[in-house]
């Protein structure tokens, strides 16, 4: 039987890689899916804890969190979109004025 | 050695099923390009392959060896890992959504094990099929986009954007079926289609509160589009986009796309008789006046072996007049031994089942032969705009209809 | 059986990420992604949530990876320009993050509740019961959310041309 703990440390583990993917990549479709696995690494910790506690309600939350990150991914590639045709470039550091 | 086959029974047995079925699939599928060359032929009044062996049998044969010896070029410019990649995505997601269905009843016994008749035998299997399915579009997407060319790339989004469009109309259109069975699992849906009532056979399709058949046109059309096949095949067509997403794969990766497209047609073709169509149960009763039913697989496989053999002896080529009656004899002998009593219960349950899948690929096969291509705008709207809201109101009436018989 | 299961999964999963960290296309780093998300559908099977496993391959690998995978080659992304990486972060920085990550596992490893509570099998039903009554009206605002979503990505991507 596998502890909890450490599905939990592996669930911090591929957070931290998210936040260090978001932190220091300067695409922003990269930055957009190092927010997607920073999502599904607390997807891993809801399951485990659920597991843990024998209640269902963890995974009906990571039910809800799946379909909101659907409807962000979509609303947010949108704007990539938009910001690319705008200011013809993915680097994030060409969006930093609000002059184009 | 036995004991380690004893105690790792569970491996043992599904690596022995998985080399069988992998060998049994892969030369269904270089027989199925056959087949369909032939009824399309015959679709148009004309033979098809007829010279390579007799009536034309060995050209799978040659087209495996041409593929196999073709020369294989990467073009300039070109993603090597994501060029490699997708023909294997495509095949591999193709081969393992076949992994998942059942072939028929009951259990066989190997390693000291009772196993069902297919691989795998999951309580979530049409849930984790869909899931599999649903990866498929990948294939299709980074092959187009891999090829670094203008034609693969338009050819790669235009088919990956109308198989993700129809794969929701596909699974909508099923869910009728699973509010009737209660259950996600294909052996559970199949056995609940059991029965007969006044003489119908209770498949999903005919009988009970809510008959499917909204559900039955929706799910095949959705089918047809989402293994781009005609009339869907724009994408892919020679005479629109010069083939689409693999026209700079050659030899062996195309063969793996060509390979992972009639692959996808198989899947489609067993779900829609385990799902519509009562699977492997037979639709005549197995007692009384009708047991006699229970020689069909034999009668079959006789008639047909008698007409290889006619067929045989009057054969045009030399090495055909052999050939087709030693063929002629083997299935005689098959349908012999099948009217056994140690195989008869054995043969029902997948005679079935392989009848009616080999009925649906015929029908895949002929609206290919006689359709004309839909256009790109007409195929999305037909997705997004009719097939949607008819498998929705299915939903709707299917729900109604067993509210009301439960009341 | 199930710890090989989980370890040989965690190292697909973390692989996955650094991957796609350390990737310069972004096709390639969605690749990984992808690998990541079915890595994690691996492992909520192993923690029995069946039907949580099968929508995280149908929704998140299935359909909004395919979404990602559109948009960078709609936008025709190329590979990221290299730049000089600051010293302090490759020096001072990543050995820190390695002593912090090595003191969460082992802190971490060392709490480990015992057995798991046992679930349910399988736990599609009882998961229903729990979304349809007690969570109904969450459910059907994220509806709302879906349609909200549907029609914000259609106008904001819309090309805007005059109308003739």
């Amino acid at each position: 039987m596998v502890p909890v703990s450490y599905y939990v440390v592996l669930s911090a583990l591929l957070f931290g890689l998210g936040v260090i993917g978001f932190l220091f990549k300067r695409n922003i479709i990269t930055m957009f899916m190092a927010i997607e696995l920073m999502l599904n690494a607390v997807n891993l910790a809801f399951i485990a804890f659920s597991r843990a506690l024998g209640q269902l309600q963890g995974q009906v939350f990571v039910f809800f969190v799946i379909v909101v990150a659907a409807a962000e991914a979509a609303v947010g590639l949108a704007i990539v979109i938009l910001i690319a045709r705008n200011r013809k470039s993915l680097n994030i550091e060409r969006v930093d004025l609000l002059k184009l | 050695m036995s004991e380690f086959l004893a105690q790792h029974s569970l491996l043992a047995t599904s690596v022995v099923k998985t080399v069988i079925f992998l060998i049994l699939v892969l030369t269904a599928l270089a027989y199925l390009t056959w087949f369909e060359r032939k009824v399309v032929a015959h679709i148009q009044s004309r033979w098809g392959p007829y010279r390579v062996g007799p009536h034309g049998l060995l050209q799978p044969l040659a087209d495996g060896i041409k593929f196999i010896m073709k020369e294989d070029p990467m073009p300039a410019g070109v993603d090597k890992f994501v060029y490699l990649l997708a023909p294997l995505l495509a095949m591999s997601v193709a081969l393992t959504a076949l992994g998942l269905i059942p072939f028929g009843p009951g259990t066989i016994k190997l390693f000291g094990r009772e196993t069902s008749l297919g691989i795998s035998d999951l309580n979530l299997g049409l849930l984790f099929l869909f899931a599999i399915t649903s990866l498929g579009v990948y294939g299709v997407a980074l092959g187009g986009w891999a090829s670094n060319s203008k034609y693969p790339l338009l050819g790669g989004l235009r088919s990956s954007a109308q198989m993700v469009s129809y794969e929701l109309s596909l699974t909508l259109s099923v869910v009728g079926v699973l509010l009737i069975a209660g259950t996600f699992s294909l052996r559970e849906i199949i056995q609940s289609q059991g029965g007969w009532w006044h003489g119908i056979p209770r498949w999903n399709l005919l009988a009970g509160p809510a008959p499917q058949i909204l559900g039955f046109f929706c799910y095949f059309t959705a089918a047809v589009a989402e293994t781009n096949r005609a009339p869907f095949d724009l994408a892919e067509a020679e005479q629109e986009l010069v083939g689409g997403f693999h026209t700079e794969y050659s030899s062996m990766k195309f063969a793996m796309f060509f390979m992972s497209e009639y692959a996808n047609m198989i899947t489609v073709s067993c779900l829609a008789t385990i799902l519509f169509f009562g699977g492997w149960l037979s639709p005549f009763p197995a007692s009384g006046a009708w047991s006699a039913t229970r020689y069909i697989p034999a009668a079959v496989f006789v008639i047909c072996g008698l007409t290889l053999i006619w067929d045989g002896i009057r054969y045009t080529t030399s090495s055909g007049k052999i050939v087709l009656p030693v063929l002629g004899l083997v299935l005689g002998a098959v349908g012999a031994m099948t009217a056994m009593p140690f195989a008869i219960n054995i043969i029902q349950g997948p005679f079935w089942f392989l009848t009616k899948v080999l009925f649906f690929l015929f029908v895949y096969v002929w609206v290919r032969g006689t359709l004309p291509r839909l256009r790109y705008d007409q195929l999305m709207s037909i997705g997004w705009k009719l097939l949607l809201p008819v498998s929705l109101a299915n939903v709707l009436l299917t729900s109604l209809a067993l509210v009301v018989k439960n009341r | 059986m199930t710890m090989l299961l989980f370890f040989a999964l965690a190292a697909i999963a973390v692989a996955g990420a650094v991957s796609l960290i350390l990737q310069r296309h972004p096709i390639h780093s969605a690749l990984s992604l992808i690998v990541v998300m079915v890595a994690l559908a691996g492992l909520y099977l192993l923690l029995g949530a069946e039907f949580i496993s099968a929508v995280q391959i149908i929704v998140y690998a299935g359909a909004i990876m395919v979404l990602f995978v559109f948009v960078i080659m709609l936008l025709n992304a190329g590979e990221e320009e290299r730049t000089n990486f600051s010293r302090m972060a490759a020096y001072v920085g990543l050995p820190l993050a390695a002593v912090l990550a090595a003191g969460l596992v082992y802190w971490t490893a060392h709490e480990g509740t015992g057995a798991a509570a046992p679930m349910q099998r399988p736990a599609t039903r009882p998961l229903a019961m729990l979304l349809f009554q007690d969570y109904l009206f969450p459910f059907e605002l994220t509806s709302i959310l879906i349609l909200v979503a549907i029609l914000g990505a259609v106008v904001l991507a819309r090309r805007e041309e005059g109308r003739e």
